[in-house]
């Protein structure tokens, strides 16, 4: 099988080789970024006063990013690639940062715009509610 | 073969050979998804826009804490995305051992690690099946939103329909995957891929199947934990 392989030249193309080693470090280093970040989680729901969900929210980004980075170099295994591949990549994804923190100025803009000129949606956002009834259930 | 047969200088754009050093379908799995990640982000963003311009939400700990087969809600919340999110990952393992296998053009392994994927997919797909139902036996569907808002006051249907449109183009896109995955399996069994000489088809599926792996991590953050 092995000879068979080693036999068909694809041009143009180099073929990675994997370690298994590396795909088991890299799948404990997912488990453990998500049960931290549902650990987290689960603690300010139980304890909302203690931490601030701002700070949070930043952990949770950070932890998101860590594991999108390590899925794509290793298990798409873009970093043992060439680097004009990973630059064609990765340069245009830095698109992602100007369109991200664009549409969310434009969105708390429109908040803002909204509760000063908005009436009817300011007094909406004061007014408290009942739990909605679920189908099915008694009077 | 491997990183070290590329010489030192080597000059990539002079023409004559691929200046990415991979094969053209692989590249195009990559232009692919590059294009799919930007779907993705624009679906992403756009709720982080609604949300920015709501001056409350849903708490998704409230929404999202039953388990098959518990009555009622769970003690702690989030269980059951954590159990899928496992899945998920899981199934990329397997992935990445069916595409190191065909790099040794070991048959039978890439089949039993392709099959553990399908299953894994599979898995996924049934365990969304049952919080949508559930969430629709709560009355929440496109339109429709029973949960309040965080503080009390009445939400609009905003987080109910982007939380079923986006999950459910992820889910669509794990159907595919799932089904590629299995044209590849029925692929690998007849040998298809031992009389071509090289397992690379099994690389770009398994470039899409991470794919969306990398998008239910950013779909998790946003609906789950943020």
């Amino acid at each position: 099988m092995t000879e068979l392989h080693s036999t068909v030249e694809i041009p143009g193309h180099s073929e990675p080789s994997f370690s298994t080693k590396i795909i088991w470090k890299t799948f404990w280093i997912l488990l453990v970024i998500t049960v931290v970040e549902l650990g987290l989680a689960i603690f300010y729901y139980e304890f909302p006063t203690v931490v601030p969900k701002h700070f949070l929210n930043g952990v949770f980004l950070i932890g998101t990013l860590a594991k999108a980075f390590f899925i794509i170099a290793e298990f798409m295994h873009l970093r043992h690639e060439i680097r004009n591949l990973i630059l064609s990549l990765a340069i245009p994804a830095c698109l992602f940062i100007w369109f991200v923190i664009a549409f969310l100025w434009d969105g708390s803009s429109y908040r803002n715009l909204r509760n000063d000129y908005d009436r009817h949606h300011v007094e909406q956002s004061h007014t408290k509610v009942q739990p909605a009834k679920k189908p099915g259930e008694p009077d | 073969m491997s990183q070290a047969a590329i010489p030192a200088g080597a000059k990539w754009w002079s023409g004559g050979k691929s200046p990415y050093n991979v094969e053209y379908g692989k590249l195009m799995m990559w232009f692919f998804l590059m294009s799919d990640a930007f779907t993705f982000g624009a679906f992403l963003i756009s709720y982080g826009t609604i949300r920015f311009s709501s001056n409350s939400w849903p708490n998704p700990n409230e929404v999202f804490r039953t388990f098959p087969g518990w009555k009622g809600e769970m003690p702690v919340p989030l269980a059951f995305v954590s159990l899928m999110t496992f899945i998920l990952i899981m199934s990329s393992v397997t992935m990445v051992l069916a595409v190191a296998n065909g790099h040794a053009g070991k048959r039978l392994e890439v089949a039993k690690w392709l099959g553990w994927t399908i299953l894994g997919g599979i898995a996924f797909l049934s365990c969304q099946a049952w919080e949508w139902t559930h969430l629709h036996g709560e009355g929440a569907w496109w339109g429709r939103n029973p949960f309040m808002n965080i503080d009390g006051t009445q939400s609009s249907t905003n987080f109910t329909n982007f939380f079923f449109t986006i999950t459910g183009f992820h889910g669509f896109h794990v159907f595919s995957g799932v089904i590629v995955n299995i044209i590849m399996l029925i692929l690998v069994l007849r040998g298809t891929f031992d009389r071509r000489g090289h397992y690379l088809m099994i690389e770009k599926a398994g470039l899409y199947w991470h794919f969306v792996d990398l998008v239910w991590v950013f779909v998790f953050t946003c609906f789950y934990l943020l």
